[in-house]
């Protein structure tokens, strides 16, 4: 596969490792009420959907920038890429 | 001898080979299938099931029978396809899966007892006893029923793999494949053609049809000059693109050196992966075969095998003068056999054809509306059975038959993303389908374009239109006048009839088995294929699918489409594992990493040790010492009598800077570290965010915004990932920026009573007294004379202890400065085994313990979770579940001071039944200790923490040890912690 990096273009794949859901950067606050339960819920459930997926790679072996990709899993046709940190500081 | 006139051999040289021993010659130019032939020899194999002699049936890489053992000793290649073996001097084949010999088979009995053998035998038959299925049964059916051999030796052969890209990758040379690669050529797009042959041309060399009034080789040779000529080109012959793959890439193997008698220093194959923009499919057909009774028999082949096989390597299959040839097709294209062979001389008796209206093409006999219904000659077709419509049949002597039931388009790189080829009834052939691979078009033949004329004029369209898409206009070359004449075959899949008729050869897969499958109910095709196996060899059932297929529907009464289909996978030929391993074997298997002092270890006569992908000093033997023990022994009393020099370079260095790097830090540690003063180190663990202990190191803070982070060598990269994940996905407004720094350092631990006058030797005039640099300090300052170091007085052993880092480059004079600057205090190298000894002697816990199952609780770390901050892990590891957990880390000894402790037993109370439920825990780490003369150990136990002084079992019962230990403090040395901190 080809990851489009927002900075550096095209990225073979390989480059790249692979984490998962892009839920992960919606951690919950651990000081706030209830927080154990959120993380429940954080660290253990993730929608695994045959489709559009919007997912966290890191270019391990490159810029070291988390990317979140949108990749649907069925075709592995890749929608988009954009840097993890661009989507975090907007609330995704 | 079956050679006759013509063809695109070298006669003018001659190649020795060998099959099965025997010597044989060839010319180049040929294959081992047509070298074969051209000698006479037709018996090449026995099949996989029932030990059928077996044939050549086609001239080209779907070969389902002439599978054959290439080359000897450590080179021997199983299961190759005689057919696409470039024959070259000295090569050594061999038949397989026959004893004693390919005439005379033992295991032929299987054929005999084929009425038991049938469709899903074996999921009916080795049933019970169930134990017997690993012990009995599949031994003996692997013995009976197979393929080649392995060498067992290692492959002495060398592979590579590399990266190409293209605007344009041309997937087979024939006819549209090299029309696409002329049309993309000339308009200065990059093209990659690659083809499985060795020569170019595909079906042109096969054929006698004109180019332009010219023999098509001439042509041929034309385009292959231009290509070459061309830099933006790149021809890649002997190269098979084995699979498509996502978002434009190939995967392609290039047999480099498998034409060769010895690769000599080149590799014997390559890998490519080759990312291209666009890619034209023109891969050709494969013809199918009608199935009738003993259609297995030596010297049956595809009609257009046995049309390519006269005009391109000028063989026939038969082996004495006078020798007869038939030709069984239900389509014109079948009748061109038959006309080429006769006008090569080759004496045809007839076609049989079962269209009532069949045309008479050529001067031969043609039986129309008649079958061919049997065959004769075990080892060799005898003769044939022809009945005609009105039920007259008789026996025909003929030792070669060309059978021909259409072509079946070679689609499968297109469903190789799952795309579904689709039936087409004007082609009476599956072809792709809109779903394929994106970017991927199709041409030639294998888009059912079936002429020469369609072909040429589909490759060069396939390509300008795929140039199009990027934005490069080409111009559609002028193009030679080709045939045009379609040959559409009537339908008909099969003789019906009592005997066994061949489906898929390679598996051994009968109309009847197919038949049988549907009484059974396994009448979906994807349930067929399981049932009866068929479509599941190595060939994928090239020659097989679409007829089975077919024969379903018959059965069924369904049309072809309503029967389905099945789709194909990578690879579209058998690749060797090798190859796909390219260079990375051995050593080479992973990047090997070496320490900074590596050199010195080296000279010093060190033994190393794989830690990942690190070499590590394991230990340091000196002259006498026989056993690594002794030398272990050694280096740990030397270090806790004088001071010990370790390379901890390995350990993970993370530089953290930044505004919000304190306040980042507190996040990332379970324990806090913004409240470290400058100049100080802290020990610091860190949780996964499920609250499990993954990490433990030690922070240094070098200035109010700059810290240095270690963590275990086995995390490093793991670390660094989750602290980088952090930044930037979970708090990307802290002004904090990470680097890791492990390869730039070098760093070599101190330890020992002496460790602080031997760095007082190289430390350039900083004070190292206890009370200007106590334990937990650090600071940057110099060393001999002005070299950048870091100083930490840290301890691992227990010991007065210090770890001190230079520049990577400086490391390994730095070690051997140390080692002769301390000769008078002891100074002694140790390496990991001294070093994971003197840890566990002071109860430090290490990967064993942190393995990712225990908690800071268990690791008697429980009171660092800080519950005054959020940190990854906190909220987690507060839940009941691991909160409740009472096992904690404790040491043990032997009571009897002569019994071992092994690591990984288990631990039970004594005199209980040491069962699952009744297990107290385990042993994590154990060692001799020099230090207490007995040996020791670190485990996790149930109430642990009030159970000193009780006396516990250890459990192992692989070794049959029951050995008794006591509960002591994991701290065996120096509890009290006086000596690290004086």
């Amino acid at each position: 596969m080809l990851i489009p990096h927002p900075l550096l273009g095209p990225r073979d794949a390989q480059e790249f490792t692979y984490l998962g859901d892009a839920s992960l950067i919606d951690r919950p606050d651990g000081m706030a009420d209830g927080a154990e339960a959120a993380f429940c819920d954080y660290v253990y459930l993730r929608d695994n959907p045959a489709g559009v997926h919007r997912e966290l790679w890191f270019h391990e072996f490159g810029d070291r920038s988390w990317l979140v990709v949108t990749r649907n899993t069925v075709t592995h046709e890749i929608l988009g890429a954009e840097l993890a940190a661009d989507v975090a500081r907007r609330g995704r | 001898m079956s050679r006759i006139e013509g063809g695109l051999i070298d006669r003018s040289r001659s190649l020795g080979f060998t099959f099965d021993g025997k010597r044989l010659k060839g010319h180049p130019g040929d294959t081992l299938a047509s070298a074969l032939l051209a000698n006479g020899v037709r018996l090449v194999g026995r099949s996989f099931k029932y030990h059928r002699p077996r044939g050549i049936l086609s001239a080209g890489s779907e070969e389902p029978n002439a599978l054959v053992e290439l080359g000897t000793g450590a080179r021997r290649e199983p299961n190759t396809r005689a057919t696409v073996v470039e024959l070259f001097d000295g090569l050594a084949a061999s038949s397989q899966n026959r004893w004693p010999a390919l005439g005379f088979d033992a295991l032929a009995v299987n054929d005999m007892l084929a009425p038991f053998l049938t469709a899903g035998f074996y999921y009916k038959t080795f049933m019970w006893p169930k134990s017997f299925w690993e012990t009995v049964y599949e031994p003996a059916i692997r013995r009976a029923a197979g393929l080649g051999r392995l060498s067992m030796q290692p492959d002495p052969d060398a592979y590579d793999k590399g990266f190409l890209h293209c605007d344009l990758l041309v997937i087979g040379g024939g006819p549209a494949g090299l029309a696409a690669a002329l049309t993309a050529g000339r308009a200065g797009a990059r093209v990659i053609l690659a083809d499985e042959d060795f020569r170019l041309g595909g079906r042109l060399l096969a054929e006698t049809h004109p180019l332009d009034d010219a023999p098509a080789t001439d042509w041929v040779a034309a385009v292959e000059a231009e290509l070459a000529s061309l830099p933006n080109v790149r021809v890649l012959s002997r190269t098979t693109v084995f699979g498509a793959f996502d978002h434009g890439i190939y995967g392609a193997v290039q047999r480099v050196a498998d034409h060769l008698p010895d690769p000599g220093a080149q590799v014997r194959q390559s890998l490519w992966r080759i990312t291209a923009r666009r890619a034209v499919l023109a891969a050709g057909a494969t013809e199918r075969h009608i199935p009738f009774a003993d259609n297995d028999r030596p010297g049956i082949m595809l009609a257009g095998a046995m049309r390519a096989y006269a005009n391109r390597w000028a063989v026939t299959p038969l082996t004495r003068p006078g020798q007869r040839v038939a030709v069984f097709a239900n389509n014109d294209d079948g009748h061109r056999t038959a006309i080429d062979l006769v006008a090569r001389g080759v004496n045809v008796l007839a076609v049989i054809d079962p269209r009532p209206d069949a045309p008479r093409l050529g001067e031969y006999q043609l039986f129309a509306a008649a079958q061919v219904t049997g065959a004769r000659g075990r080892l060799g077709l005898s003769s044939i059975e022809v009945t005609h419509a009105d039920g007259r049949a008789h026996w025909l002597e003929v030792s070669a038959l060309g059978v021909s039931g259409g072509w079946n388009p070679n689609l499968h790189l297109a469903s190789h993303h799952r795309g579904r080829p689709v039936w087409s009834e004007g082609h009476k052939a599956f072809l792709p389908g809109p779903d394929g691979p994106a970017g991927l078009s199709v041409a030639g033949a294998a888009a059912g374009q079936g002429t020469t004329h369609a072909a040429l004029t589909g490759g060069a369209r396939a390509a300008q239109g795929a140039l199009a898409d990027l934005g490069i206009a080409a111009a559609l070359p002028a193009l030679p006048a080709a045939e045009d004449r379609p040959a559409i075959p009537t339908p008909f899949w099969h003789v019906k009839g009592r005997g066994r008729a061949w489906v898929d050869f390679q598996n051994d897969v009968t109309v009847k088995d197919i038949a049988l499958s549907r009484r059974e109910n396994m009448t979906s095709v994807e349930h067929m294929k399981r049932w009866t196996t068929l479509g599941m060899a190595t060939d994928q059932g090239k020659t097989a699918n679409v007829t089975a297929l077919a024969v379903m529907s018959e059965l069924t009464g369904k049309a072809i489409p309503q029967t389905g289909t099945t789709i194909f996978r990578p690879p579209y030929t058998p690749v060797s594992l090798g190859v796909l391993g390219g260079g990375d074997t051995g050593p080479h298997f992973r990047p090997r990493r070496l320490t900074p002092t590596h050199a010195w270890a080296k000279a010093q006569g060190a033994v190393f040790v794989e830690v990942g992908q690190w070499m590590r000093a394991q230990y340091f033997p000196r002259p006498g010492e026989t056993h690594w023990r002794q030398s272990v022994d050694r280096e740990v009393t030397a270090t806790r009598a004088g001071v010990g020099l370790c390379d901890v370079t390995t350990l993970g260095k993370i530089d953290v800077q930044g505004r919000d790097a304190a306040a980042f830090l507190d996040r990332i540690y379970a324990n806090t570290m913004s409240t470290l003063a400058v100049g100080r180190v802290r020990y610091g663990v860190m949780l996964r965010e499920d609250g499990i202990a993954y990490d433990d190191g030690t922070c240094a803070r070098l200035a109010e915004d700059h810290f240095v982070v270690t963590t275990t060598t086995a995390n490093a990269g793991l670390v660094y990932r989750n602290m980088e994940f952090a930044r930037q996905c979970l708090w990307p407004d802290l002004d904090v920026q990470l680097i890791s720094t492990t390869d730039a350092w070098a760093q070599i631990s101190v330890a020992g009573p002496r460790a602080r006058d031997l760095l007082a030797r190289i430390v350039d005039g900083a004070d190292l007294s206890n009370a200007s640099f106590p334990f937990m300090a650090c600071a940057e300052l110099t060393v001999c004379g002005g070299l950048r170091a870091r100083l930490f007085r840290i301890s691992f052993s227990g010991e007065l202890a210090y770890e001190i880092a230079v520049p990577a480059r400086y490391g390994n004079a730095l070690m051997a400065r140390m080692i002769e600057a301390g000769a008078d205090l002891g100074a002694t190298p140790y390496g990991t085994e001294a070093l994971g000894v003197l840890r566990i002697e002071k109860g430090h816990a290490a990967g064993n313990e942190i393995n990712g199952q225990t908690t800071a609780q268990m690791l008697g770390l429980g009171k660092m979770v800080s519950t005054k901050k959020d940190a990854i892990g906190a909220v987690m590891s507060r839940r009941e579940g691991l909160a409740a957990d009472t096992r904690r880390l404790v040491g043990l000894v032997p009571v009897d001071p002569a019994e071992r402790v092994v690591a990984g037993s288990h631990l039970f109370a004594e005199g209980a039944a040491q069962r699952t439920e009744t297990d107290q825990g385990w042993i994590t780490s154990a060692c001799f200790s020099p230090h207490l003369g007995t040996h020791i150990g670190l485990g996790f136990l149930v109430d642990g923490a009030g159970r000193t002084g009780e006396v516990v079992i250890a459990a192992n019962p692989v070794e049959g040890m029951a050995v008794r230990l006591r509960v002591v403090s994991p701290h065996f040395v120096d509890p009290e912690g006086g000596r690290l901190r004086d």
